[in-house]
C-alpha cells in the first residue's frame, strides 16, 4: 500500500513535467497539424538557460550566490521562459513559416532537422558531459501515510498545475485565446475573417515554448542532471501523452502526461523496469489501433 | 518563397557543417625530441566526453604524466614515445571506431584503455584480430582478458572485487540484509552485481530486492520505492558515479537510510558534486589510497598535483601504472614490434606500481590488494585494505568463491583496518 502511494505520487510530480511538454504538442499540433519534434529540446534549452544563468540572475535579485532562495528560482524560471519563448518565435518565424504551403511532411522533417540542430548544437556548445543543476530551492522532506515525498515534488505539481490552468485561462478567456482556436478550427475561414494567423501561430509557438521551458527548469529541480540530448525521452513520452489525451487537445494533453507519469513510475518499480520507456510506445501503439482520437479527442473524418 | 527556403536549407547545411568540422577529435599529446620516423606510436583511447568523462580525463592525465618521465629519461633505448589519444564519448561503438583508426592510420604498435569494461570489451576483439596489444588500466570485468591473448589489464577483477565488498559487509558493517541497484546497460555492472551476489549470499546474507536500471536514466525512484519496500540494511549499487549519485539524493528523498556500497565505478571527483550529503556514510572499494606512506605513492601524488592541480584518483593512478608498465615492456623487448611487446608484457613481475606491485598472471591479469573508502562529511578516507590470498591468480570462474586458493590454508582475504586517515 504504502509503495502503491509512493509510486503514484512520484508519477504524478513527473507526469506534470510530461504534462507541461504535452500542451505544447498539443497546441502546435492543433493549430498547424504539425508535429513539433524540436519541442523536447526546447525543453532541454530551458534547462541550460536555467543551469547557466542561476548564479548571475541570483546576483541580480540580490540574492547570496550559491544559496537557495525563492526569488532567484523564479527569476530564472521567467528568464527561461523569456529565452525559450523568444526560440520558438524564431523557430517558426524561420523554418516553418516559409513551409507553410509546402506539402505537410516537408515541415515534419524540418522540425526533425530542428531537433537534430538543437541536439548536437547543444552538444557543441554545452560539452556532451552531464552538467547538474543547482539547488535553487532547500529541499524537505514530506512523510504523506508511509509515502516520502520531497518539497520539490510539491513544487513541481503545483507550479505544473498553475501553468495549465493559465493556459486554459488564455485559450478559453481571451481575445487572442478565442482566435487561436478559430485558428485551429479553420485556418483559411479564420484568415478570411480578418484575424491575423501568422500572428495566432507564433503566439501559439512562443507559448508552448515557454510551457516547455518551466518543464525544463522543474525537471532540473527534481533530477540535478541535465544534457543536451535529455530532451529526447522526455518528449518523446509527452508526444505519446498528448496522442493518448488525444492530439490537439489541451485538457487530454494534462491528463495523458500524468497517466504516462504514473505508469512510467509503477513500471519502474516492477520487474519490467528496464523496459519502462518501452511501455510508453506500447501505449502509443495500442492508442493508435483501438482509439486512435485518443482519450478525449472526438473522431472526425479527414477532409478530402 | 522558393528561394527562401532554398537559402533556409543552406543556411542550415552550412552549420551543420561547421558544427562536425569543429567537433572534438584527435589530439596529439607527442613530446618534443626524435625524429618522426624513430618515435614509438602508442594508442590511447579513453572517455574524454560523456557521461564518464573524468574517467577518460584522469586516465588521461596519469598517462600523459608518466609518458613525459618516460620520455625526459631518454625513452625506450633512446626512441621517444608519441602517445595519439583518441577520445570515445564514453560509446562502446565509438570506442570500437578509434581503435579501429588508431591500429590502421597511426599505426599503433601497443594501445592503452580503457576505463569502463564495456568500451574494453567492444575494442579489444579489434585489437586482438591486429595482434595489437592492448592494456586497460582500469576494466575490472573478467571478459575483457579473455577476449585473447594480447589484451592484458592494470587492476584487479570484479570476482575479488564482488568478494572483498561482500566480506566487508558481512565482517565490518554487520550487515545481512542486502539491496542490489544494477545498470543492465553496463557489462561492469551486471559482473560485479553477480560476483557480490554469490559471495554476499555464501558468507550468509540475503538478497532482500534485485532491480535494475539503464545508464542515462534520471529517475530512479521506482525501483527505489521497491527496494525500500523490502527493509534492506544496506544498497548495493554496483554504477557508475554519475547515476550513483542520483541514486544516492533519490534514496534521501524516499526517507531510505541504508548506507550505499559500491565498487571502483563510484571514483571520481563529481562524485561528491553530484550526490552531497545523500552519500555520508556510504562505501566503495577502489585500487588505492592516495593516503599511503608508500614512497612511490607519494611522489606519485605530489607530481600530480603540481602538474594538474588536483589530487589523483585512482584512475589517474592506473594510467600511470599503465604506460609505465608498457615502457618497461618495451625496454625489454629486442624489437619494438606488436607481438615482443606483447610477449614482454606476459613477462611483467614485481612491477612496484603506484597501486601495488604487478605481477602478470597466465591469464594476464595482476593480482593486487583492495582499498574500501569511506565517504564522510564530503570527505574520502580509507577504511581498510585487504589482500588477495596466494600468489598464483585465480581463474576467473573460481574467483567467485571463497575457496580461492583452493586448499591453502588461509582462503579468506586477509584484513586489516587502519584508522581513518583524512587526505
Amino acid at each position: 500500500m504504502e509503495t502503491f502511494l509512493q509510486n503514484l505520487l512520484n508519477g504524478i510530480a513527473v507526469g506534470s513535467i510530461y504534462a507541461l511538454i504535452a500542451l505544447g504538442y498539443t497546441m502546435v499540433y492543433g493549430i498547424l497539424k504539425l508535429i513539433n519534434f524540436a519541442h523536447g529540446d526546447v525543453f532541454m534549452l530551458g534547462s541550460f538557460v536555467g543551469f547557466y544563468s542561476a548564479s548571475r540572475v541570483g546576483q541580480y535579485l540580490g540574492q547570496t550566490p550559491g544559496e537557495p532562495s525563492w526569488i532567484t528560482a523564479t527569476g530564472v524560471l521567467f528568464l527561461a521562459m523569456a529565452i525559450c519563448g523568444l526560440f520558438g518565435y524564431l523557430n517558426e518565424r524561420i523554418a516553418y513559416r516559409p513551409l507553410r504551403n509546402a506539402p505537410r511532411i516537408a515541415s515534419l522533417i524540418t522540425a526533425i532537422g530542428v531537433s537534430f540542430f538543437l541536439e548536437y548544437g547543444g552538444q557543441f556548445v554545452f560539452g556532451p558531459d552531464p552538467k547538474f543543476f543547482p539547488r535553487l530551492i532547500e529541499k524537505r522532506l514530506i512523510n504523506i501515510g508511509g509515502a516520502t515525498i520531497t518539497s520539490d515534488q510539491l513544487i513541481v505539481f503545483f507550479v505544473a498545475l498553475f501553468f495549465m490552468l493559465a493556459l486554459q485561462y488564455v485559450i478559453f478567456g481571451t481575445k487572442i485565446g478565442r482566435a487561436m482556436r478559430a485558428v485551429s478550427f479553420n485556418y483559411e475561414t479564420a484568415s478570411l475573417m480578418g484575424i491575423p494567423t501568422d500572428r495566432i501561430i507564433s503566439f501559439t509557438f512562443v507559448v508552448g515554448s515557454m510551457l516547455a521551458a518551466v518543464g525544463g527548469i522543474l525537471w532540473g529541480l527534481s533530477y540535478a542532471k541535465i544534457d543536451p540530448l535529455m530532451g529526447i525521452m522526455p518528449g518523446l513520452k509527452a508526444f505519446v501523452a498528448a496522442v493518448l489525451g488525444g492530439i490537439g487537445n489541451v485538457p487530454g494533453a494534462a491528463v495523458g502526461g500524468l497517466i504516462i507519469g504514473i505508469v512510467d513510475a509503477f513500471v519502474g518499480g516492477s520487474s519490467f523496469s528496464t523496459y519502462r520507456d518501452a511501455i510508453a510506445f506500447v501505449i502509443l501503439i495500442l492508442i493508435l489501433l483501438f482509439r486512435p482520437a485518443g482519450l478525449f479527442g472526438k473522431s472526425e473524418t479527414e477532409k478530402v | 518563397m522558393k528561394r527562401r527556403i532554398f537559402l533556409a536549407l543552406l543556411t542550415l547545411s552550412v552549420l551543420s557543417l561547421a558544427l562536425f568540422s569543429c567537433a572534438p577529435g584527435e589530439s596529439d599529446t607527442g613530446t618534443a625530441g626524435g625524429g618522426a620516423g624513430n618515435e614509438i606510436p602508442v594508442g590511447e583511447y579513453g572517455s574524454l566526453t560523456g557521461s564518464t568523462a573524468t574517467f577518460g580525463q584522469s586516465t588521461h592525465n596519469g598517462i600523459v604524466l608518466a609518458l613525459d618521465e618516460v620520455n625526459a629519461a631518454g625513452g625506450i633505448n633512446g626512441r621517444q614515445i608519441r602517445l595519439y589519444t583518441e577520445d570515445d564519448q564514453s560509446k562502446p561503438e565509438e570506442a570500437a571506431n578509434v581503435v579501429q583508426k588508431l591500429i590502421s592510420q597511426n599505426q599503433v604498435v601497443a594501445v592503452l584503455g580503457e576505463v569502463a569494461s564495456s568500451r574494453s570489451l567492444a575494442a579489444a576483439p579489434i585489437c586482438q584480430a591486429n595482434r595489437v596489444p592492448m592494456l586497460t588500466p582500469s576494466s575490472t570485468n573478467p571478459q575483457v582478458t579473455e577476449i585473447g591473448d594480447y589484451i592484458f589489464r592494470a587492476c584487479y577483477l570484479d570476482p575479488y572485487q564482488g568478494e572483498s565488498l561482500a566480506r566487508f559487509a558481512i565482517d565490518e558493517l554487520k550487515v545481512r540484509r542486502a539491496a542490489i541497484l544494477t545498470d543492465v546497460k553496463n557489462d561492469y555492472s551486471v559482473g560485479l552485481a553477480k560476483f557480490f551476489k554469490e559471495a554476499f549470499v555464501k558468507m550468509g546474507g540475503q538478497i532482500v530486492g534485485e532491480q535494475s536500471y539503464s545508464e542515462g536514466d534520471s529517475d530512479f525512484k521506482g525501483q527505489l520505492t521497491a527496494l525500500r519496500a523490502s527493509n534492506p540494511d544496506v544498497l548495493f549499487v554496483p554504477g557508475y558515479y554519475t547515476e550513483v549519485g542520483q541514486i544516492a539524493i533519490q534514496s534521501r528523498d524516499l526517507g531510505m537510510t541504508a548506507p550505499l556500497l559500491g565498487g571502483d565505478g563510484w571514483e571520481s571527483p563529481k562524485l561528491l558534486e553530484i550526490g552531497g550529503k545523500a552519500l555520508n556514510g556510504s562505501f566503495y572499494s577502489n585500487h588505492y589510497s592516495p593516503d599511503s606512506p608508500d614512497p612511490v605513492v607519494r611522489t606519485f601524488v605530489d607530481k600530480y598535483r603540481e602538474r594538474f592541480g588536483a589530487n589523483p584518483d585512482s584512475l589517474a593512478a592506473l594510467g600511470y601504472d599503465s604506460m609505465k608498465i608498457l615502457a618497461e615492456a618495451m625496454t625489454r623487448a629486442k624489437e619494438i614490434d606488436s607481438t615482443q611487446i606483447r610477449d614482454e608484457l606476459a613477462r611483467t613481475t614485481n612491477f612496484k606500481g603506484v597501486t601495488g606491485t604487478i605481477t602478470m598472471g597466465p591469464d594476464r591479469n595482476p593480482i593486487k590488494s583492495i582499498v574500501i573508502l569511506e565517504i564522510r562529511d564530503g570527505q574520502i578516507t580509507k577504511r581498510t585494505e585487504m589482500s588477495p590470498p596466494g600468489m598464483a591468480p585465480p581463474p576467473a570462474a573460481a574467483a567467485t568463491t571463497d575457496t580461492i586458493a583452493g586448499g591453502t590454508a588461509a582462503p579468506s582475504p586477509a584484513t586489516s583496518t587502519s584508522p581513518a586517515a583524512t587526505p
